[in-house]
């Protein structure tokens, strides 16, 4: 939607803490231990619910004529005051819920253990990746989409509804933060400042791989996540900026990303 | 064409703070002169915007400028305030000179971004240097002028003076920097690029000098915070920070030298009012008001001066 989108961060976060308090919730209740997966997906359809529609309706919406750098300035204004709503919904105290985790046990590789849970989760991402660039690429729904960010103004002369089109775009991004924050919840402790480190990665990601594209996230996720492991294992001195150091350097290569789109002169 | 009133507000604001400063209680001298510090910064983040570049990584050159002092003070044994912000300052525009030639090229939210992964870096080198304290920093003494020692009592107000001096000598040369050719051809950059190369001029070299310029500001604002919270860490590159200095810009607009001082103090409000009243939601404030502020007014505090000035 050519927005650098801050608040992105904060629904990762709410996804997480609404994950992590609803589970924690079913399995105090004694309910089925095994039905909490579906009770982190919902958490996380219910909080998008709650707080996407009515970000983008209230604010977002009147914003798109503006500069790219002026909207990432008030997602990142969002972004501040939802940090401190999730301080007041949740308070401070990090939240725990290790069950859906533990509870599929693991399974072992070559001698080493490997939790099941972190395998289903890369299926998940798989999935959702695939299923993502289908519904961009091969829908009629994905293509007036891509025609809506392209331009909307010939879209809205060709009859599309560019407001719902807006709105339906953010809350799904939106909700796929918040259940990629959710399903996480279980293999960390919830704390304040999720967000922040969550939202500075993904933007390493994304402009690693190129602003706007699927495939360029997809191997910028990868990238990432292979540097960050590698130094974690070889020297764990630089992790906390190698990432930092990567993605400086493809910019430094490829000034707009590995899978840039091309962007017309402006004359 | 107008007169220039530039050099006599900023001589008049100068000779109000000095004739005023030693009736002001402690703690708003301290927070006059973490203002200075962060309208420096801000100044610097001006002539950036001027040119349609947002710098999320402006905390770089404060934390580098900040350390600079500390080192001074720690390994040389040099208290000297003046000396500090030069070393600050000095610094931090060497930096930028060299990572200039790589952001120079970039422009929107990649320059704003690169820029952010650059002080992300320093802030991770400096986590993991013991060196220089880790994350907790280190303190730094209290500050000397000239070779004069100020007591106890006079300490914050000799520092909030020498501020003062440095700030409003500084909007001065970026005034008049703004009157060159080179200071001209920002908002040409912003509008359209390719039709300043046309003119012959290039923009990457204009983007550079700005850069450089910045930096350097941010600096020399860097080791004047340093010395007056007398306490110095990592956070001081930590992302959150530029956050804080893009606020003082937006808030104070391109158009004014002074606005950086003026919305620097107004945020410095902002925050300890907020801070005071409920110290677990200051963000929520700060966040709304920022919002306020894009959608109330989008150029600034320097907007209402250039509008009221206009009032026949």
């Amino acid at each position: 939607m050519k927005i650098v989108n801050v608040t992105h961060g904060s629904f990762y976060a709410l996804g997480a803490y609404a994950g992590a308090s609803l589970t924690g919730a079913w399995i105090a209740r004694g309910l089925p231990p095994m039905a909490s997966y579906a009770v982190l997906a919902v958490a996380a359809v219910l909080i998008t619910l709650v707080f996407a529609p009515a970000i983008e309706r209230l604010i977002l919406r009147f914003m798109y004529a503006k500069d790219e750098v002026v909207i990432l300035l008030i997602t990142y204004a969002l972004f501040l005051v939802l940090e401190d709503v999730i301080k007041l919904i949740w308070g401070v105290d990090p939240y725990f819920v290790a069950d859906p985790y533990t509870l599929l046990g693991s399974f072992s590789v070559g001698g080493m253990d490997y939790p099941t849970y972190n395998l289903i989760l890369v299926a998940l991402a798989l999935l959702f990746g695939g299923g993502l660039a289908w519904l961009l690429h091969r829908t009629r729904v994905g293509k007036i989409l891509r025609a809506v960010i392209h331009d909307p103004e010939v879209s809205r002369a060709l009859g599309v509804n560019v407001g719902r089109y807006y709105l339906v775009t953010f809350t799904f991004g939106s909700l796929l933060a918040a259940l990629a924050g959710s399903f996480t919840a279980p293999t960390v402790s919830v704390v304040p400042g999720l967000g922040v480190d969550v939202i500075v990665l993904s933007f390493a990601v994304v402009v690693i791989g190129g602003l706007g594209s699927l495939p360029g996230a997809a191997l910028g996720a990868l990238i990432v996540g292979i540097v960050r492991s590698v130094s974690v294992h070889y020297l764990p001195q630089v992790e906390l900026f190698v990432i930092y150091f990567v993605m400086a350097m493809v910019l430094a290569l490829r000034p707009r990303g590995l899978f840039s789109l091309e962007e017309p002169r402006k004359i | 064409m107008r007169q220039d009133r530039t050099p006599l507000v900023l001589g008049a604001t100068l000779a109000a703070l000095l004739a005023a400063g030693p009736l002001l209680p402690q703690w708003a001298l301290f927070i006059l002169t973490l203002a200075f510090a962060r309208g420096l910064v801000a100044l610097g983040l001006m002539l950036l915007l001027r040119a349609g570049l947002v710098s999320f990584g402006q905390a770089l050159y404060y934390c580098l400028g900040a350390y600079a002092a500390g080192a001074l003070g720690r390994f040389y044994g040099v208290s000297d305030i003046f000396v500090e912000m030069l070393a600050g300052g000095a610094v931090a525009a060497l930096c930028a000179l060299v990572l200039g030639f790589l952001l120079a090229r970039y422009r929107g939210i990649f320059f704003g971004l690169l820029s952010l992964a650059l002080s992300m870096i320093l802030y991770g080198l400096i986590v993991k240097n013991e060196a220089l304290g880790s994350t907790d920093g280190f303190n730094i003494a209290a500050a000397s002028l000239l070779g004069w020692q100020p007591g106890e009592a006079s300490l914050r107000y000799a520092v909030m003076a020498a501020a003062a001096v440095v700030s409003l000598a500084a909007a001065w040369l970026v005034h008049r920097y703004l009157g060159t050719p080179l200071g001209r051809l920002a908002p040409a950059i912003k509008d359209n690029e390719i039709r300043v190369e046309y003119m012959g001029a290039s923009a990457r070299y204009a983007v550079h000098v700005k850069y450089v310029i910045a930096a350097a500001l941010a600096g020399v604002g860097g080791a004047l915070a340093a010395t007056t919270i007398g306490h110095i860490d990592p956070d001081m590159a930590y992302w959150t920070t530029s956050g804080e200095f893009i606020f003082v810009a937006i808030l104070a607009g391109t158009r004014n030298v002074i606005a950086p001082f003026a919305a620097a103090a107004i945020y410095g409000a902002i925050y300890s009012t907020a801070y005071d009243l409920s110290p677990n939601t200051w963000q929520l404030s700060l966040g709304a008001a920022l919002l306020a502020l894009i959608v109330f007014l989008p150029e600034g505090l320097s907007s209402l001066l250039v509008r009221y000035a206009r009032r026949p």
